[in-house]
């Protein structure tokens, strides 16, 4: 690694850090524009305003809100979220005991769909215009332009409901063994796999077409090499950082995608958890989710972009 | 074909022709997709009233009934005809969806405009906000927006317009910078143009089809980040339904295998693959989220 990537690297990893100030200010802005605020949510119609007041102190409402901004940036770079208005547990504890789920499941989906996308993407690559292709590409169409509770829900009819394999609820506690595993993460993971695999085959299958129409392929082809030759030995290399990319940003996908299936198969994951306190305004925790959903997309758009910058050519000595 | 056509088409005006030349000779998917996304939009005007039924009568003691003659998509969890019920979600899923594309589209195209013929400070701080607002993803944003004002109607669609301007602005701004350095551009600047001249006379036109593609994906996005939020409950709220709404109440017909739960689903998917077959067939890059 030489002085140009590394600091163009480092120049990428500040302009990161700049994109999640702005963001922070965003969450913080838009949750705090109405001005009913939580002092009153929690007292209800009976409150005095005494205790309101009170209330207020105790919550530290009465501050100006660029004072409240600081706290909770502050708060924020030391671990610390605050407190959730409905239950009054910390949002760290709370998320911390609904994130390795939501973790698990994305390993679970991110390793079952890169293998496949990336083999079908290489050969819909090496074989376009066939009827693979093609017949890919619908299918990719398909997978991105339906939603994604229309897959999930197709899934629960033709495997729980028609054949019984499978529960259509995620009980996470029952799951001891590895085959009780499989049964309890097939559904979820089935349906993030399907959007999944289509962009991310597609982005892989651009980038290695766009090596195989360069001049050293011709060489290749010339010198005799066999197709599979080509791709492997010549193309693959030299993709990889395309792919990579591609990759990492299809993976940010599941930041959105969990938020439905989690939802569907009452998957105990941070994203219900983000869902029930949207649904019960209980801001804090949902400034804290959201935190946390940005700073993992800003982490994969991040990995995304230093692949990118580490596989340009032209910057290695 | 396409390129030959399309060169031709740039020395001439690629807007009035190009309509008529799309139709012609393209794939018969292209030809469904335009069907499909022609019966949507027509029942997104008169669907509420060529309904058989109202969309809140109860017309069957039968809850989550089968296909029949009667009802065509079955009864829902309350004896409702659930194709009267999609006909009359279609101002909601589609109506909805094309106000916030539209806005989205607009705000994205006027301000990557801006930003591409002004140049300097005001091109970087319109490119560094759209760049931060983009990397809240909009699922996210539109639950963050959710919980703040609560779910309206006004609020999804002023919601979705923000969430989808950054994309739009990227794309126009791209292609505004593109176009302003051809000669034709560097010769009206010569002549003394004045900018709204150059931008609605010389630039824009020469974006068109690129945008109507962008727009078409864009209402592709926001018509699933709208049923998904109305299938979380948090979209288009009751007694209104959208198509979301729909799977979302019939979801525990799933067990018996209702079709009141994946009707509506389909009606999305073939509203939204509809659009995507359109584009696929003008060549044009398709749809990634």
């Amino acid at each position: 690694m030489n002085q140009t990537i590394s600091r163009l690297i480092m120049n990428r990893i500040g302009l990161g850090v700049l994109t999640l100030w702005i963001v922070s200010l965003v969450i913080f802005i838009i949750t705090n524009l109405l001005p009913g605020d939580a002092a009153q949510e929690l007292l209800g119609q009976s409150a005095t305003p005494e205790t309101l007041a009170a209330l207020r102190t105790q919550l530290g409402l009465d501050l100006p809100i660029y004072t409240r901004y600081i706290q909770w940036l502050g708060g924020l770079l030391v671990g610390d979220a605050g407190y959730s208005m409905v239950n009054g547990m910390s949002i760290m504890e709370l998320i911390w005991s609904r994130l390795p789920n939501t973790l698990v499941l994305a390993a679970f989906a991110a390793s079952v769909s890169v293998p496949i996308a990336l083999s079908i993407g290489i050969f819909s690559a090496m074989y376009r215009g066939s009827w693979f292709d093609r017949y890919i590409n619908m299918m990719a169409v398909f997978a991105v332009s339906v939603p994604e509770f229309l897959i999930a829900t197709i899934a629960v009819l033709i495997f729980a409901v028609k054949l019984g394999w499978l529960s259509a609820l995620s009980h996470v506690e029952s799951a001891h063994t590895f085959g009780e595993m499989i049964k309890v993460y097939a559904m979820p993971v089935l349906t993030l796999c399907s959007v999944l695999v289509a962009q991310m085959a597609r982005m892989t299958r651009a980038a290695v077409i766009d090596q195989l129409s360069s001049p050293y392929v011709e060489m290749a082809l010339l010198k005799g090499a066999s197709p599979m030759r080509i791709v492997l030995r010549h193309v693959l290399p030299n993709a990889l950082g395309p792919i990579a990319n591609a990759v990492a940003l299809s993976l940010s996908y599941l930041l959105g995608g969990v938020i439905i299936v989690e939802s569907i198969f009452n998957y105990p994951g941070i994203a219900t958890l983000m869902l029930n306190a949207v649904s019960t305004r209980d801001m804090p925790l949902v400034q804290g989710c959201a935190m946390l959903f940005c700073f993992g997309y800003l982490i994969l758009v991040l990995i995304a972009d230093i692949c990118e910058i580490v596989s340009n050519p032209r910057l290695r000595k | 074909m396409s390129s030959n056509t399309s060169s031709v088409k740039k020395a001439t005006s690629i807007y009035s022709v190009s309509l008529f030349s799309r139709l012609r000779g393209r794939s018969a998917s292209g030809a469904i997709g335009g069907i499909l996304i022609l019966f949507w939009l027509i029942m997104s005007v008169i669907g509420p009233m060529v309904a058989p039924y109202g969309a809140n009568d109860f017309v069957s003691y039968d809850v989550f009934g089968p296909v029949s003659a009667k009802y065509w998509m079955g009864t829902d969890y309350l004896g409702r005809d659930i194709f009267s019920r999609v006909l009359n979600g279609t101002p909601y899923t589609i109506g909805v969806a094309l106000a916030a594309t539209v806005a989205a589209c607009t705000a994205g195209v006027v301000s990557g405009l801006v930003a591409a013929a002004s140049g300097g400070w005001l091109d970087a701080v319109i490119s560094r906000t759209q760049d931060a607002m983009i990397s809240i993803p909009s699922k996210m944003f539109a639950l963050i927006m959710v919980a703040s004002f609560g779910s309206s109607v006004p609020l999804l669609i002023i919601m979705a317009a923000i969430a989808y301007m950054p994309g739009s602005f990227r794309i126009a701004r791209a292609l505004a910078v593109n176009v302003m350095t051809l000669d034709y551009v560097q010769v009206a600047r010569l002549r003394g143009e004045s900018m709204a001249y150059i931008i609605f006379k010389e630039v824009l036109p020469n974006m068109f089809r690129p945008v109507l593609t962008d727009f078409g994906l864009r209402f592709v996005f926001v018509v699933l980040l709208l049923s998904s939020m109305s299938f979380l409950g948090l979209g288009v709220q009751p007694p209104d339904a959208d198509w979301g709404s729909l799977v979302r109440e019939n979801i525990s017909g799933l067990g018996s295998g209702a079709p009141a739960v994946i009707a509506p689903a389909i009606a999305i998917a073939s509203l939204t693959i509809g659009v995507n077959l359109l584009i696929d067939s003008f060549g044009n890059k398709s749809a990634h989220h």
